[in-house]
């Protein structure tokens, strides 16, 4: 089931949170949703699920539209909301049967749907116990397990691994991208490192708009202009291999970061193959290249620069 | 209809889970109990089978009682954001909020079940009214449901019980003591508009045998107003 979401504005009072932004996000995709604080991922993800109504615009899920038929879309989404709220007072098992009651799961059914999302999401030790007894980590996994219990076509995760300890968040993650091969799933964070691992696409958006749409890797071309290398070049003094590095064609920049251990930067064209072209000019000067490594520019610089003035 | 039992069901079991159920029944047994049979202007003092004093006792105790009941129906979903997550699944506003109308008005009905044994032992001391004990308790869960309706409401306002329960006790003075002191002092339509929006004049006459139509609609239509607020209030926070 695809998500189409055309033109969607929501204001509070007067602020836009979200300014008419568009994307589509399809069947098998995992769309991750990064933005600093109140850049409107929560606002847009509420919409999405119908517990916001938008100012103007539409959301499709499927077939179905958040305007005209917020009872079908709600019926394929499963949502985790941010903070992930739950009846504490209840046993995890009598709030998963609750939720699935709510989606209309028959009572043949509920039993199987029930142990399969306990199943799913490594609930089985604590299913008797209540809810505000179970560890953060735990709750989380409740409240994946409400938003897969009706088997939705579409999962809204925002901030789904929010709390949790590194083992936790590797299992999360897992498990969403299991989970992902088959439906749409959107899910928000502000741990670029994750979304990186999780998602095949990237939406980043700022101030209410989308400032870029892609892989991880057509984020990194959009953004890296130039090939950047450090290197650690011994057999001469620092100043003379700078200034014959200087003069390699395709170099824009030379930089000495740490002398004392003979450490330089160099910047350039990224068509030159400079990796290659630096390694054959030391053999040639008789250099040693004890160190070469291309530096990749970082999702979170990408992210800085986009969302910075 | 199905949703709708779904949530009584949940929402009954919050009240038995919390406690809460328990000391309301405990409570409302022990004052309504205490001052039937035991002090004050009781069954024996005034030497009558008559139930009018547990019916005008009761009248009291639910009013301070129902509000305490439902503030924390929808202040606590606000509260802890479990409101979005309701709201998300396939079922309507107006079923979230019958639900939990449903879930409370039947906790008060088995309240007042369990007073039963007062209408036996009062059928042991003389000639008691059938009908006007039946109308009584009529009487009672029309209130009943007329305060859950408005405590019902005031939840869905904010986040806090206690304001809660504090507003809805303010606007159910309203109806219990204030539009009656004003009405009096009245005449013409602001009067008897004032009058007829008082509980108490519905309350006694059906208390005193008399199901009359003016009454019943009376109860019915200021619970269901109520109830709209409530749907209002929640379809608000969703356009924000």
């Amino acid at each position: 089931m695809d998500i189409i979401v055309e033109n969607l504005v929501k204001k509070y009072g007067s602020q836009k949170a979200v300014d008419n932004i568009s994307f589509t996000v399809k069947t098998g995709e995992v769309l991750g949703f990064l933005g600093p604080n109140g850049a409107g991922k929560t606002t847009t993800m509420k919409a999405i699920t119908t517990f916001l109504i938008p100012n103007s615009g539409n959301i499709y899920v499927g077939e179905y539209s958040v305007n005209r038929n917020p009872e079908e879309v709600k019926k394929n989404i499963g949502y985790l909301p941010e903070n992930n709220p739950l009846y504490e007072d209840m046993p995890v098992i009598d709030y998963l049967r609750f939720v699935g009651d709510l989606h209309g799961i028959s009572k043949e059914n509920i039993d199987d749907s029930l142990l399969s999302v306990i199943e799913i999401c490594g609930l089985d030790a604590e299913k008797h116990k209540k809810i505000n007894e179970l560890s953060k980590g735990y709750k989380q996994r409740v409240g994946l397990a409400q938003a897969l219990i009706h088997k939705p076509d579409v999962l809204v995760l925002d901030e789904p691994t929010s709390g949790l300890d590194p083992n936790q968040i590797i299992e999360i993650r897992d498990l969403i991208r299991r989970i992902g091969r088959e439906k749409t799933v959107i899910l928000s964070s502000h741990i670029l490192a994750e979304v990186e691992a999780t998602c095949d696409r990237i939406l980043i958006i700022n101030k209410g708009k989308i400032v870029a749409d892609g892989t991880t890797a057509d984020l990194r071309k959009q953004a890296q202009g130039k090939d950047v290398l450090r290197l650690r070049i011994e057999g001469a003094d620092i100043n003379t291999i700078y200034n014959a590095l200087k003069e390699i064609d395709g170099v824009d920049m030379v930089d000495i970061y740490d002398a004392d251990n003979m450490r330089l930067l160099l910047d350039g064209n990224p068509k030159k193959k400079l990796a290659a072209f630096v390694f054959n000019f030391c053999v040639k000067n008789n250099w040693v290249l004890t160190e070469l490594i291309p530096v990749e520019t970082k999702l979170e610089d990408i992210f800085k620069e986009l969302t910075t003035e | 209809m199905k949703k709708i039992l779904i949530i009584t069901k949940r929402e009954l079991q919050a009240y038995f889970d919390s406690l809460m159920a328990y000391i309301l029944l405990i409570l409302f047994l022990g004052f309504s109990g205490f001052f039937t049979w035991i002090y004050g202007s009781d069954i024996f003092f005034i030497k009558q089978a008559t139930l009018m004093p547990f019916f005008s006792i009761a009248y009291w105790t639910l009013f301070f009682f129902i509000p305490a009941l439902t503030m924390r129906l929808l202040s606590e979903e606000n509260s802890l954001g479990t409101i979005e997550l309701l709201l998300t699944k396939p079922i309507s506003n107006w079923q979230v909020i019958m639900g939990k109308f449903t879930a409370s008005l039947l906790l008060i009905i088995v309240a007042l079940i369990l007073t039963l044994p007062y209408v036996i032992s009062l059928t042991t001391i003389g000639n008691v009214d059938g009908g006007q004990v039946f109308s009584g308790y009529v009487a009672l869960i029309l209130f009943s449901s007329m305060m859950i309706g408005i405590g019902l409401f005031t939840s869905s306002i904010g986040n806090n019980q206690i304001v809660s329960y504090l507003l809805a006790l303010f606007i159910g003075i309203f109806f219990q003591i204030i539009f009656q002191m004003l009405g009096q002092n009245l005449f013409g339509f602001a009067g008897y508009l004032l009058n007829y929006l008082s509980t108490s004049s519905h309350f006694e006459s059906m208390t005193r045998g008399v199901i009359d139509s003016r009454d019943v609609l009376f109860f019915i239509g200021i619970t269901f107003l109520s109830l709209v607020f409530t749907e209002i209030m929640l379809i608000k926070k969703r356009y924000v």
